[in-house]
């Protein structure tokens, strides 16, 4: 069903390091578009990505993704997953990353190339992960998130600090992969970001503030732009 | 379990010890030059370098090992790689045994050359077979690998996790008999002795080196084995695919 949602969420409270992080949050993402999650550092992006993950205790509630209990071992090949530090060996090289990953997702061979290609680190294939920028690290990171073919893409922060040409290149494979099929939630604190996303999901001090697209926000909130809407959600929860 | 997880984690351990030719040269070379160091100290009285020379030829692999694994796995751990595998299929197992296919080759190598320093060039002379030296010291080192995966666990910072040499090596280098007899210590450090897994792993050295193939012996190697099966058992407890 095309309708279906991919990941649902409903009454999650989940407790990370002795803090509420996320409190009675219900939500759905969509299949096959990419919906970003906005919020401040702190608001509980981290934590929600987490736990659609299946890497995350949650404290109650439910949390389903296709249908499944996050978590199930099902999902673990049908999930692509970015940390927000580029989690990849900084003593291996690129392409010995994306091997190790892909025999460990049962990918074909070909497909490490392809992803090295799509990330456009092919002048980097053989240096090791230690020797590159911060951006070309967190391009590893992505890669190895797509190893798999995943029909959920679930990416934490996977823009910040990289440079807007890098930005901009990023956004429009994340807009192709959903055009392809797959569903993305991307996550940032930059609100502007949110203007690539079909859907929205403003999370606030562990809170779902608001969702819909970028447009349904501004109409909501009267204002300019997204960051200026974003700020007027938050004086509204706050009053 | 998958095979093709747990060969894909030791071929990729492999790649990253190739990466650090340093830390290879300090695993072959220090071992070595330390049981030369050991010739040249005794060499007034050569029956000390003859006796306790087999039992640590047999422990070197289980230190190192120990301290290598729970470095590695503790960087596993902090990088963030950890949390990607457990995101993934990828069976906690299959991960601890890629690990122990790992250094379980590199501590052959270490003990070969180990050997050959010692019997070929030093002389070193054991009423026992040489090649069940080497076996108990591979024996040993996966030992000490598995333990060292299950106490990173424990440890948050590498700082801490050197700290366990000194915390939890040493006590049992002390007491497993190698510098004084068990019997003759006080009853409570004999009592002890018997719950650390390295008191076997001199045990099983010490007989062969005495050239007692026995029933005992194979008692402590079956020892060994199980310890470590234990150790690894729970090293795959403390690796949580869920954390809070």
């Amino acid at each position: 069903m095309p309708d279906e949602p991919a990941v649902v969420s409903q009454g999650l409270h989940v407790i990370r390091g002795g803090r509420p992080a996320l409190n009675d949050l219900s939500a759905t993402v969509k299949a096959g578009v990419v919906t970003g999650l906005l919020g401040p550092s702190g608001s509980g992006k981290s934590t929600l990505i987490r736990s659609i993950v299946g890497v995350q205790v949650i404290t109650s509630g439910a949390l389903r993704v296709f249908g499944l209990e996050a978590g199930s071992s099902a999902l673990r090949s049908r999930i692509g997953y970015m940390t927000q530090a580029p989690s990849v060996y900084s003593d291996l090289s690129v392409r010995e990353n994306l091997v190790y990953f892909a025999r460990v997702l049962r990918a074909p061979g070909e497909r490490v190339d392809e992803l090295i290609e799509a990330v456009g680190l092919e002048q980097e294939r053989d240096r090791i992960v230690d020797r590159l920028s911060g951006g070309q690290r967190a391009r590893v990171s992505l890669a190895t998130a797509l190893v798999g073919r995943p029909e959920l893409l679930v990416l934490d922060e996977p823009t910040v600090g990289l440079d807007p040409v890098l930005r901009r290149d990023l956004w429009q494979m994340f807009e192709r992969l959903a055009s392809e099929g797959t569903t993305l939630l991307v996550s940032s604190h930059v609100m502007d970001e949110a203007r690539h996303c079909a859907e929205i999901m403003l999370l606030y001090d562990g809170r779902l503030l608001a969702t819909g697209t970028p447009d349904d926000l501004l109409r909501r909130t009267g204002a300019e732009d997204l960051e200026d809407g974003f700020l007027r959600l938050v004086e509204e929860a706050r009053a | 379990m998958s095979p093709a997880s747990a060969w894909a984690t030791a071929f990729r351990v492999f790649a990253q010890l190739r990466r650090d030719p340093r830390t290879i040269a300090l695993l072959i070379v220090v071992p070595a030059a330390l049981v030369v160091l050991l010739k040249y100290m005794f060499v007034g009285s050569p029956g000390v370098f003859d006796r306790i020379g087999v039992p640590l030829l047999g422990l070197f692999p289980f230190i190192t090992m120990f301290l290598v694994t729970s470095i590695t796995m503790l960087r596993e751990r902090t990088s963030g790689t950890l949390e990607r595998l457990m995101a993934m299929p990828m069976e906690k197992l299959d991960l601890l045994v890629g690990y122990g296919i790992a250094f379980a080759a590199v501590a052959a190598v270490q003990a070969v050359v180990v050997s050959f320093v010692a019997f070929g060039l030093l002389d070193l002379h054991t009423a026992g077979p040489r090649w069940l030296v080497v076996v108990l010291a591979v024996l040993n080192a996966v030992l000490g690998m598995a333990l060292g995966l299950f106490l990173s666990a424990f440890a948050r910072t590498e700082f801490q996790a050197v700290q366990f040499l000194p915390a939890f090596v040493f006590p049992q280098l002390l007491l497993c008999g190698l510098l004084v007899p068990r019997d003759e210590m006080a009853r409570a450090l004999e009592i002890a002795s018997y719950l650390m897994p390295l008191t076997y792993a001199y045990n099983a050295l010490q007989r062969v080196g005495a050239d007692l193939i026995d029933a005992r012996l194979a008692g402590d190697i079956a020892l060994i084995v199980a310890l470590t099966v234990l150790a690894l058992g729970l090293g795959a407890v403390t690796l949580r695919r869920q954390t809070p």
